[in-house]
Parts: C-alpha cells; sequence; structure tokens
C-alpha cells in the first residue's frame, strides 16, 4: 500500500501505435464538443513488462457520462485506475503520455495525488463501506480534506446523501453501522462518500456488477442525476447499461481504444468491425 | 457374447466394500479424538486439583499482601506481586506502541526499492525468528543492554545520571533522635557534624545541631540535658542513606523494575509485532483502497481505517503476550536475581521480584510448608493468567465486527 511515486516512463512505447495518428485524431474529434474534463493523448499503460494500454487518445467530455466497454483484460479498468493515479499501489505499474484532469498534469510527479483524488472520486466494484456508521463513512473525506464545523458537517452529509438518493431510506439511521445497509445501499452510500468531498470527475469501476437488478436500476437513476453536476466515467461489462447510461462510449479491446464517439452512434452505427462484432454479441 | 471378456471387478461391488472400511476408519478417528481430548483435560484437572489442594490451605487475603518470611504460616506473595503488575504493566505500555508501530512499517509501508525490499524481508525472518528464541538469552541481553548498559555510563552505584534521588548521612543524637543531613550524592565525602548545622528529622523538620566535645560535655548540667535530643558528639560516625521519589531514575538503570520490564519486551515484542501483522492482513484490502481513493494519505489510512478495523486482533494478541510476560521467570531471574524483597516496587529502579520467581523459591525449600506456600503462589499466577485471557476473550467478542 506504498505510496510511492509512480514509475513513470517518459520514453516513447516500443509498440506500434494503433490506431494510427489520423483515426486517433478523428476519434479525438468525435468526442470534443464540450470542455474535456480528462484528457488523454498517447497514452500508454503497463504492468510490468505487458504493456496494458497502447497509445489512447481520448476527450472524456465533462458533465457527461463515458462509458468503457470491452471483453475483460482489455485495459478498461486500468485506464480508470490511471485517472486518479489509483495504479499507485500497484508496485509493477507505470504509464507514459500525456494524461491531463482539466489542466492538472496527473502523472507528473509533483501531482499532488492527494488533492487528485479529491477531485476524482472513485466507486469501486464491490460496495466497500467503512466498518463505522452512515454518518462517518460520508463524514470521512470531508473531516479529511475540509475545514468544516460540525454544522457545516450535517449539511454535508445531508447534502450527499440526498445527492445519492440515500438520505430517505437513512435519515434516521445515520448513527447505525453502514455494514447493516444492503448491497445497492451501500454502493450508494460508496457514492454519497465520494462525492461528499466534491469532486469533479466520478470514477466508476463496474458499480453494479456486485448488485441485483433492483440496485442497480436505483444506482442507473442515481447516474442519470449525477450527471448535471460531475463528469462520470462508468467502466461495465454490461452493455445495456452503457447504452442506457452514458452519452459517449468508448470501445476498447487488447488495450487498445477501437471506438469512441456518442453511445446512440457507437450502438446503432459503429465505424469499425469489432466494435460491431461485441456490441452483437459475436464475441467478448 | 458381447463383452464376454470384460474384467468381472464392479465399481458398484467395490463402492460397497471401501464404504464399509471407511465408515469404521471415520469411527474411529473419531474415538481416538475424544480419548485424546479426555487424557489432557484430566491430565489438566489432576494438576489443578493437586495444586488447589495443596495450596489452598494458605490463600486468605493476608497472602495476597503480606512479604515472604521464614514463618510459612505468615509468609506472603505481596512484593512479588506487586512486581509483577509493576513490570507488566510498564512492559505493556512500552511493548504496545513499538510493537504496533513495526507491525504497521512492516505491513502497511512495504517498500518498492530493491535494497529496502530486501531489508524488509531480512526483518520479518528474524521477528519470526526471535519469536523462538528462549527468554534466558534475553535475559542475558538485558543484564549486559538494560541492567549496566554495557559500562557506558559508569556503575549503579555511581550512576552518570540520576533523577529524583536525595542523599543524606545520617546520625544519632545522644538524645536518641536520628537526624539526616543532606549531601550531594551517593559518593559525597562524610559530613562532619558542626554546631548550628542543619539537620531534619526523619519527618522532615529542620532543626539546628548541637554539636559538643564528648571529652568536656557535661551530662549534668540542666541545660544540656534539655538539649540532648539535638546533641551530637564530633566523633559520631554517619550512616549514609537515601530517599527516593516515585519518580527516580538513573543511568544505567540497574537491576531495577524498568530493566526487568524492557527485557520482558524483547520477549513479547515478536509475538506482539506479529500478532499485529495478522490482525492488519485481515483488514480486507478494499477498505484501503476505499480510503486511498478518497485521497487519504496513507498516514490516514492507517489510523482511521486499518488500525481501528485490527483493533480486535491487536488487543486479542497483546493480552495474550502479557500472559507471557506474567509467567516468565528466566529473563527476571537474569535481571532482578533470587534476593529478598520485602516491599513492592516503589519507582521504576526499584529492586523487585516476581511471582513466578517468588514460587520458586518456596518450591526449591526443603520443607513441605513452603511448597504448600508455592501451590499458592501458582493459584494466584494462574487466576491472574485467567483473568487475562477472560479479557482477552471479552474484547474479541466485543469489538469483533464484519468488515466487508
Amino acid at each position: 500500500m506504498t505510496e510511492a511515486s509512480p514509475q513513470l516512463n517518459e520514453r516513447e512505447p516500443a509498440a506500434p501505435k494503433t490506431p494510427p495518428a489520423s483515426e486517433a485524431e478523428a476519434l479525438v474529434e468525435a468526442g470534443a464538443d464540450g470542455v474535456s474534463a480528462v484528457h488523454m493523448a498517447d497514452f500508454n499503460a503497463w504492468y510490468g513488462e505487458f504493456q496494458a494500454i497502447h497509445a489512447v487518445n481520448i476527450h472524456i467530455p465533462e458533465k457527461n457520462v463515458t462509458a468503457f466497454i470491452g471483453p475483460s483484460g482489455c485495459g478498461k479498468s486500468t485506464l480508470l485506475r490511471w485517472i486518479n493515479r489509483m495504479n499507485d499501489i500497484v508496485p509493477e505499474a507505470r504509464a507514459a503520455g500525456m494524461l491531463k484532469m482539466h489542466e492538472l498534469d496527473v502523472l507528473s510527479r509533483t501531482t499532488d495525488v492527494v488533492d487528485l483524488r479529491r477531485r476524482v472520486g472513485m466507486v469501486f466494484q464491490k460496495p466497500n463501506p467503512f466498518p463505522k456508521t452512515v454518518y462517518d463513512n460520508v463524514a470521512f473525506g470531508p473531516r479529511m480534506h475540509l475545514r468544516v464545523s460540525r454544522a457545516e458537517l450535517d449539511d454535508l452529509v445531508e447534502w450527499s446523501l440526498k445527492k445519492a438518493a440515500l438520505w430517505k431510506e437513512v435519515k434516521d439511521r445515520l448513527r447505525k453501522p453502514a455494514l447493516g445497509l444492503s448491497g445497492g445501499q451501500q454502493q450508494r452510500l460508496c457514492i454519497a462518500r465520494a462525492i461528499a468531498v466534491g469532486p469533479e470527475v466520478l470514477l466508476m469501476d463496474e458499480p453494479c456488477s456486485a448488485l441485483d437488478p433492483r440496485s442497480t436500476d436505483a444506482i442507473e437513476e442515481l447516474i442519470a442525476e449525477l450527471r448535471q453536476e460531475f463528469t462520470i466515467v462508468i467502466v461495465t461489462h454490461n452493455m445495456q447499461q452503457a447504452a442506457r447510461t452514458s452519452d459517449y462510449t468508448a470501445f476498447m479491446y487488447e488495450g487498445d481504444l477501437i471506438e469512441f464517439g456518442a453511445t446512440k452512434n457507437i450502438f446503432t452505427r459503429p465505424q469499425n468491425k469489432r466494435t460491431e462484432n461485441y456490441i452483437t454479441g459475436r464475441f467478448g | 457374447m458381447k463383452g464376454g471378456d470384460l474384467p468381472t471387478t464392479r465399481p458398484q461391488e467395490c463402492a460397497r466394500k471401501s464404504s464399509e472400511q471407511r465408515r469404521k476408519l471415520d469411527q474411529a478417528f473419531a474415538v481416538a479424538c475424544v480419548i485424546i481430548a479426555c487424557l489432557s483435560l484430566v491430565v489438566l484437572a489432576l494438576l489443578l486439583s493437586a495444586i488447589t489442594f495443596e495450596g489452598v490451605r494458605f490463600l486468605s487475603f493476608q497472602f495476597l499482601i503480606a512479604a515472604p518470611g521464614p514463618e510459612p504460616a505468615e509468609a506472603g506473595i505481596g512484593p512479588s506481586l506487586g512486581g509483577t503488575i509493576w513490570v507488566c504493566a510498564v512492559c505493556a505500555f512500552m511493548t504496545l506502541p513499538v510493537g504496533v508501530a513495526t507491525a504497521v512499517l512492516l505491513e502497511e509501508f512495504k517498500p518498492r526499492n530493491i535494497v529496502l525490499r530486501w531489508l524488509h524481508g531480512f526483518l520479518q525472518l528474524n521477528i519470526a525468528n526471535l519469536a523462538g528464541v528462549p527468554s534466558v538469552v534475553y535475559g542475558i541481553i538485558g543484564l549486559t543492554a538494560f541492567v549496566a548498559m554495557f559500562g557506558l555510563f559508569g556503575s549503579v552505584n555511581d550512576p552518570v545520571l540520576e533523577l529524583g534521588a536525595s542523599y543524606y548521612d545520617q546520625f544519632v543524637s545522644e538524645g536518641d533522635l536520628v537526624a539526616f543531613v543532606p549531601v550531594s550524592g551517593p559518593q559525597a565525602p562524610e559530613t562532619e557534624p558542626r554546631d548550628g548545622m542543619t539537620a531534619y528529622t526523619s519527618s522532615g523538620q529542620p532543626f539546628k545541631m548541637i554539636v559538643a566535645d564528648r571529652q568536656t560535655f557535661d551530662f549534668n548540667d540542666p541545660a544540656n540535658q534539655k538539649n540532648m535530643k539535638r546533641t551530637f558528639f564530633t566523633d559520631s560516625e554517619p550512616g549514609r542513606v537515601s530517599r527516593k521519589s516515585w519518580y527516580f531514575i538513573r543511568i544505567p538503570f540497574g537491576r531495577g523494575v524498568l530493566a526487568g520490564s524492557l527485557t520482558l519486551m524483547l520477549v513479547v515484542l515478536p509475538i506482539v509485532i506479529i500478532s499485529t501483522q495478522e490482525a492488519l492482513r485481515a483488514v480486507p484490502d478494499s477498505l484501503r483502497a476505499g480510503a486511498l481513493g478518497m485521497g487519504s494519505t496513507p498516514w490516514q489510512v492507517v489510523w482511521h481505517i486499518t488500525l481501528p478495523a485490527a483493533v480486535p486482533g491487536i488487543m486479542t494478541g497483546a493480552i495474550l503476550a502479557m500472559s507471557r510476560a506474567i509467567g516468565e521467570a528466566a529473563p527476571i531471574l537474569m535481571i532482578a536475581g533470587i534476593v529478598y524483597i520485602g516491599s513492592a516496587p516503589g519507582n521504576l529502579m526499584d529492586d523487585f521480584s516476581v511471582m513466578p520467581l517468588q514460587i520458586f523459591t518456596w518450591a526449591s525449600r526443603p520443607q513441605a510448608a513452603f511448597h504448600s506456600l508455592a501451590a499458592s503462589g501458582i493459584i494466584v499466577l494462574l487466576a491472574m493468567l485467567l483473568a487475562f485471557n477472560a479479557v482477552a476473550v471479552l474484547i474479541r467478542h466485543k469489538m469483533q465486527k464484519p468488515l466487508t
């Protein structure tokens, strides 16, 4: 769990760049109709000798939902985990290229990882509330990052829980252990916890894969609400979910960004054969 | 006929035979387990009842507070009970922070640098090894490192640093009053009594000494008789005494409580470290990832998430380590030696004894009555151990919560 600076590799990647530059530019164009919250250019990532991501170029638009889809091992989670440098805790992981969150150079050695992670929140696959009360879970971030009075903290907790559509269910049990909540409630609590510190970007790594359909529904509704205020990047195995929740979809395959564009285009008129095959269920 | 040349063995028949055998073996194993369990219980019960029979005779409140003496009926375990409490309390206060901090370093701050990683592995291996070192070895280490401090800071009788002790020369007046004259230190030159010198009574009252010559002193003078209590002769011999406050500290430590506690700390530190590491390892990584992902510093993750989640395991390990410390005799024997201790220690440098040592002393006496005393001591020791373990179980039970 050591938080050393990541082993950033500044040299050119050995593997040939795919897709070619012109295509990459086209992909950049596709997502660039608004302000981009996260911008990657020629972004590569490795685990030891294994290159998990090959020269990805992408603009992730602000205040929109962007979904990353692709078969297991295609590098979509790795990509997500580099945006808030969670990969720092993986000893073998390193990355090269450009990765910017608004104007902040994410990969720079001088980047304050703690502040970066405040600005880029993360929700994990399995709900992971802390073994504390509901209130303390949501108050955890503000207590660490912000100077707030008790009254302000109460307000923040209420605001976050309301944003996460959980307030009604937990307002009478704020002082009860968070682990007593149901799985779906726990996941919404984790979302409330993440937004309580006022992030700009919210990363969600398969947030519904451990939940039942009903809780999944609740989370998806929540995502639709939250997109007004946060840039949401979601990784999912579930193509219907990507189609339902996202404004933009990126398809990744074996570490390459194959196609990126507005969700309706990707799902109705995919430009790339592999995208089409994946979406229609011919592989993956 | 089709299949006429097939072998005649059929799986169904074999299965029937084998299941018969397996069931018998299964039952035999269960019976063996029960017998072995009962045997160990019987042995334990025998030991306990033998000790209770033998020791209950002397067991009383008086036994808990009285000093050991030559008369078995009046002897007690007071000083060594006090010594055990002192030593174990000091040991716990030092071992817990150091042990938990070491475990956190080893478990939560694993290095990436190749040299540091090697060092990390080396440390880990050696902590596991240290847990297996016979405790008498730690006694020898404690003797050189803590009692004598490698002889670097003078001797116990002439320490480099001393705080909280005052030294006096003690005189007895012609009126049998004991008077104390303060001196600078244990090695200060002897005080020559002078007329008008300030001295103190044993209750701390100051008074002026009257010093007279034995040859010319007139015992019949009424004025002299009135002042007999304050009168000293020039040739009276002083005795050097000291008074030590509760915070008395000296370097080197000498054969005191602190040296004993530090030595016990060496004995139990590996236990605390290893059990804390286990407890930290049991904390799911998803909690760490969750906290890190919100922008906690590694320290905040440890302090707010990992350590609180690991507290039940840490406490259990710590209390088990303390029960080990209570029962240790060998290293304390090296530090304290077997000397008569008439009262519980009053400061960290005080001479002390612990219950196992007292039990050992009694058990090695030839008279049977002392063997009974030893048994009584064992009962007290066992009761203390049992209380400790009960607390461990309670804490574990109270604080164990599901983590994910």
